[in-house]
């Protein structure tokens, strides 16, 4: 460490005051904080330009996917619609859930393996069942999902709504009314 | 020229410190492969263009009709690779010799944050080149980061600015690549460089008489030369005769299998086929850096020396330590993968539990065993003791990432390197 040069007090008093701070140390401390007020804004600026616009792109508009008329989805079936990034999956029971390529372990695309009735990832192994729940780890939680709208025996798949979910329920199917 | 080179040395320096075996030459090796990034990225970034639709077409365009274009691409890949290398091993050395404490604790501390940066600039550009290799790697290793608690989710979508890889990803990485990496690499290890100068030079023992200064023109210098040579001498017939890799252009709809993340994570990902995603990738990893820029902070009684391990005793413990590290972490992964599955033989209680607390409270167990009935004998000093820790992290880590490497086949299943 290099040695301080030694402290020059104010040439017009002489004297340090009582409380032992000079008008000059005063000024030096009042630098000091407006350097780290600089400092903090900066870093907050960039901060916040770096997350926000990230976060804004996010939100796409709503876009509806045409997938095809209601009879041409037998049951316990599944059409792959890779330019939607899922797959549409229609149940024993009829109801359709348009579930998402990306395996919730590491985001690798699953597939479909028709054979075994299951979606597999081809990273870690975790296999899916047709409705999209875990059958196998290392994944922890069931496929993200797409909503399904059957509008005049149409099956119309929102795929600006990626919907997450821990486990399968009834009620993310969509029947036909 | 010769005296901006000259100035970045002393005028003299102690003939101790001449000894390869100090430092290996490993520090200087680092600095010289940045600057070979430096030069060989900047002539990449003539014709590499970042966007999903072309950058693919540019990496092929610069290998095909490119004079030295598929040259000049592998002398930055295997430089790349030689630097992460290198500046792992550098970081060993400094361990192992003692060089952290004291007046050397800042530097400690700066060199651990250079080494994450070239992790960085490493992993920022593997996604470059876009083809289904840097795809998918990335998308596994970024989801990775989703895993940390609390901002995990929003820190990969900001990473990656979305919900999936996009142009806003290969946007961003490229930017860090080329852009800020760079800059904060050029400043930090400039500064790195000058904290060595003013603490007097690399560590070394203490003497028994004064030591002889020599003039490091030509004693130094020269010998740095020759290590520069032979480095780059290297890296040449590396790029000469082992193209970069370059599979076909990225298909998010189709992942490869295996799919594995960039060589360097390959022990992180391992890791995870045996630990919950929250151990695996946040606690250990946080556990093992804090422990590491800790290190410096502990209060020990004895001094550091410059002398390789300490002591004799403490390069007995380390060897003996490396080899139960290794036979631990081996058995473990082949225990965990074979015979028992804590999340399959216990599906009722939270993953969490069967597949983080109680394995990891197994691996403290063995540990502890360890050091009850065998390294006790020794009574180590502290600096020591916190030797053999590092050795065994540093060892389990080794291990677990040769594994992830070369180990791990279709469907990341358990294999031999010469049946993938």
């Amino acid at each position: 460490m290099q040695k301080k040069p030694p402290r020059h007090l104010p040439e017009e008093s002489g004297q340090v005051p009582a409380n032992g701070i000079t008008r000059r140390d005063f000024f030096g401390m009042v630098w000091k904080a407006l350097g780290i007020l600089a400092a903090l804004e900066t870093a907050g600026m960039i901060t916040t330009y770096f997350f926000s616009g990230k976060s804004k792109k996010l939100q796409t508009p709503k876009q509806l996917l045409e997938a095809g008329p209601v009879d041409s989805f037998g049951m316990n079936s599944v059409n792959a619609f890779m330019g939607g990034r899922f797959y549409l999956a229609r149940q024993l029971d009829g109801g359709f859930i348009a579930i998402s390529l990306r395996c919730t372990h590491l985001g690798c695309s699953i597939s479909w393996e028709e054979s075994k009735k299951r979606f597999i990832c081809p990273c870690h192994s975790s296999a899916f069942d047709i409705s999209g729940e875990v059958l196998n780890p290392p994944a922890a939680r069931a496929l993200d999902y797409y909503p399904v709208i059957i509008e005049n025996g149409i099956v119309k798949v929102d795929i600006s709504t990626l919907k997450e979910r821990k486990t399968f329920r009834k009620d993310q199917l969509t029947y036909v009314q | 020229m010769r005296s901006i080179f000259l100035h970045l040395h002393p005028l003299k320096i102690s003939e101790q410190a001449l000894r390869f075996d100090r430092t290996f030459g490993l520090g200087g090796m680092a600095a010289l492969l940045i600057v070979l990034q430096i030069i060989t990225g900047i002539l990449l970034r003539f014709y590499y263009i970042s966007s999903p639709a072309e950058a693919y077409n540019s990496i092929v365009f610069l290998k095909e009709q490119v004079l030295f274009g598929q040259f000049v691409r592998n002398i930055h890949y295997w430089s790349g690779v030689f630097l992460l290398l290198i500046a792992f091993l550098h970081f060993l050395r400094v361990f192992f010799t003692g060089a952290y404490r004291n007046a050397r604790l800042v530097n400690w501390l700066f060199g651990l944050f250079i080494l994450l940066l070239i992790v960085f600039a490493n992993f920022t550009g593997y996604l470059l080149p876009w083809d289904q290799l840097a795809y998918w790697a990335i998308t596994v290793s970024t989801n990775i980061i989703g895993y940390l608690p609390v901002f995990g989710e929003s820190l990969r979508q900001a990473l990656i600015g979305g919900r999936e890889l996009n142009a806003g990803t290969l946007q961003n990485f490229f930017t860090f690549h080329t852009a800020v990496l760079p800059f904060l690499l050029i400043a930090l290890v400039l500064y790195h460089f000058w904290r060595v100068r003013k603490v007097g030079g690399i560590m070394l023992p203490e003497p028994a008489e004064k030591p002889e200064m020599i003039p490091v023109m030509p004693n130094l210098v020269f010998k740095e030369f020759i290590v520069a040579l032979v480095l780059l001498a290297l890296v040449f017939l590396f790029a000469a005769l082992f193209n970069a890799p370059l599979l076909d252009k990225a298909n998010p709809a189709y992942s490869m299998n295996p799919t594995k993340a960039p060589w360097y994570f390959a022990g992180v990902q391992e890791l995870l086929m045996h630990f919950h995603p929250f151990f695996a990738a946040f606690i250990i990893p946080l556990g093992v850096i804090v422990f590491l820029a800790w290190i410096p902070f502990l209060n020990f009684k004895d001094t550091p020396n410059g002398h390789w391990f300490i002591s004799a005793l403490g390069k007995q413990s380390s060897k003996a330590t490396a080899i139960f590290s290794g036979v631990v972490t081996v058995a473990g992964i082949l225990f965990n993968a074979t015979i028992v599955n804590f999340e399959i033989l216990l599906p009722g209680i939270p993953a969490m539990i069967s597949n983080g607390i109680i394995p990891l409270s197994m691996l403290l167990l063995f540990m502890a065993g360890y050091y009850r009935f065998y390294l006790k004998r020794f009574s180590l000093s502290a600096a020591e003791l916190v030797q053999v820790v590092f050795v065994f992290i540093m060892v389990a880590f080794i291990v677990l990432t040769i594994t992830g490497i070369f180990f791990r086949g279709k469907d990341m299943e358990l294999t031999l390197p010469w049946l993938m």
